[in-house]
């Protein structure tokens, strides 16, 4: 076998003959609907990017500083599969307290990298081939690859802005099917920012209990909520033994590079979701576990203050939406706003294509969350408001500009 | 004093000069109403100035600022506010605290030069009455004022594009 070296000292890459390793899986997944937006926002400068999902703050130092001290005190090894004791045991008060939800620390409780990593294993956990996951529609990206990935049929429930973007008991019974077994629900939700209330959710649980469907409730944003208080799927009446909720650190302490988020359920399913959490990932990152401890400890009120100021960008950005004509339903949690472009004349990739190019503030597409977001934008105002106030001018102009 | 009060004092503290349409807009009330807060606010002495945030190290290079800490014998039926209230009248003296530790009045005072500051502490505070000692603290650099940072930092970079 000859072994040929370019001058770089790397093998050369030969024309071998080779059969296609790609997985059938990996082939169906689709790619993702704006590599393109990537390449154009790297092309320009002077961008007002209103198409981030993370908050626009680092994390508070006093959660980084514990961090920091963490390594300096060596604690650099694996923590126990399901996290440490002391974050569990931290994050049981923070869930009681603000969400009344009673998960055992010791057995009903996993410590994830990302809420990311959480959805995976939790739907590889519960997914057979064949099962139908009902997925509400739009919303973030991942969920219905995950459970493509996992043999699983991801069946789309639309929420749609007539209903503020909730999910109505009389959509979801359309979509039910006898094969359908999971509800994966996000609220607050990414993109439309809609949340449910109590008796929304309410309406939920009667047709989960009758069709005997498991809940995956997705609430990374419920420290966002403006109108009132977050209400957890698993504490509604009935829920808590058919609810997988997840949840993490990223949008609620701004720790979106920490990884960290957690799976809670009912201690059968938490048992599986660990096999699966053991062989994959083994723990979550240690130093990443002492930020998230010192997070809950004292991170309360810097989270209060940020959420304060998400409300007041909010309402400044919704009525200027408002205002240049881009109707906008007020968004009660999350950071996006999702107003509709459809009086415009351009679909949602036309628009969110020329914003950038001639106006140069960049946007999500409402379709890349799935088909009921088509005919929409999703603006992210987790950025300054000297930003969001520029952003609305920028957005004006452009819009007078058109035909 | 509920939470509109308090989110509208936050918001003029970070910047006065926010026109009152817009922090109507992000408060979620009417024009009308946040002038009417704002000017209870300021009745009450709650709003005690509306002023800028000025890093006057950067402009006037020769000027001094000093902390000076006093030991100070507290008067019956007064304790220290009378004597406060005696130093405080002077323009030099930015800011004055009683606090505890070591010290009890602690001044942060301004000058023209390192002799203004030294002539203010013995022609003016050292030989008052009921002043047992002073100690003066010569500013080098600051790097935060009132919650302002007065140092260029990088912020972290975030990607344009995130789900």
């Amino acid at each position: 076998m000859l072994s040929v070296k370019t001058d770089n000292g790397c093998h050369s890459r030969s024309d071998q003959k080779k059969r296609d390793f790609v997985s059938e899986r990996a082939k169906i997944i689709p790619p993702s609907g704006i590599r393109r937006f990537f390449d154009l926002a790297g092309q320009m400068e002077n961008v007002i990017s209103l198409g981030v999902g993370e908050p626009d703050y680092s994390t508070p130092w006093h959660i980084c500083d514990a961090a920091i001290t963490s390594i300096e005190q060596g604690h650099t090894a694996y923590t126990s599969n399901t996290g440490m004791e002391s974050l569990r045991n931290e994050l049981h008060r923070f869930l009681q307290e603000y969400y009344q939800l009673d998960y055992n620390p010791s057995n009903e409780m996993i410590i994830t990298t990302g809420v990311s990593e959480g959805l995976d294993i939790v739907i590889r956990a519960v997914v057979n081939p064949g099962d139908e996951v009902l997925v509400v529609d739009p919303s973030y990206v991942s969920y219905s690859p995950c459970v493509t990935m996992a043999g699983g049929i991801p069946v789309p429930v639309p929420c749609t802005e007539k209903d503020r973007f909730r999910l109505t008991p009389d959509v979801l019974m359309e979509h039910i099917t006898p094969q359908s077994k999971v509800l994966v629900l996000n609220f607050p939700n990414n993109p439309t920012g809609g949340v449910m209330r109590r008796e929304d959710l309410e309406a939920v649980a009667d047709i989960a209990i009758d069709h005997d469907l498991l809940i995956l409730s997705d609430e990374v944003y419920a420290e966002l909520t403006y109108e009132g208080h977050h209400i957890a799927t698993a504490s509604i009446d009935g829920l808590w033994e058919r609810t997988i909720t997840l949840s993490g650190f990223s949008k609620a302490f701004a720790m979106t590079g920490w990884r960290l988020g957690y799976v809670c359920a009912p201690p059968e399913l938490t048992a599986a979701v660990l096999k699966i959490h053991q062989y994959v990932m083994l723990s979550a990152p240690t130093m990443s576990q002492y930020a998230a401890l010192e997070a809950l400890k004292h991170g309360e009120d810097a989270m209060r203050d940020m959420v304060r100021e998400y409300h007041l960008r909010r309402n400044l950005f919704v009525d200027g939406l408002n205002r240049i004509g881009l109707t906008c339903h007020t968004p009660e949690g999350a950071f996006y706003a999702f107003p509709s472009v459809k009086g415009t004349g351009l679909t949602d990739y036309e628009f969110a294509e020329r914003l950038i190019t001639e106006a140069g503030v960049a946007v999500v597409p409402g379709s890349v969350f799935g088909s009921g977001g088509i005919g929409h934008i999703r603006c992210s105002y987790a950025v300054s408001r000297q930003e969001l106030s520029e952003a609305i001018r920028r957005m004006d102009d452009f819009i007078r500009s058109l035909p | 004093m509920d939470d509109i009060d308090r989110s509208l004092l936050s918001l003029l503290e970070e910047d006065c000069t926010t026109p009152l349409h817009e922090l109507a807009v992000m408060l979620g009330c009417d024009d009308e109403e946040v002038a009417k807060r704002k000017k209870q606010l300021e009745e009450e002495g709650i709003i005690r100035r509306y002023s800028a945030v000025i890093n006057w190290e950067q402009v006037d290079k020769g000027a001094v600022y000093a902390i000076i800490e006093l030991k100070v014998s507290p008067e019956r039926d007064h304790g220290y506010d009378r004597i406060a209230e005696r130093i405080s009248r002077f323009a030099n003296v930015r800011s004055l605290r009683l606090r505890t530790g070591t010290h009890d009045l602690q001044l942060l005072v301004s000058g023209k030069s390192m002799q203004e500051i030294a002539r203010f502490v013995s022609e003016h505070v050292a030989p008052m009455e009921r002043i047992r000692e002073t100690a003066t603290h010569i500013i080098m650099k600051t790097y935060k004022e009132n919650g302002v940072l007065y140092v260029e930092r990088e912020d972290g970079q975030r990607l344009p594009f995130s789900f």
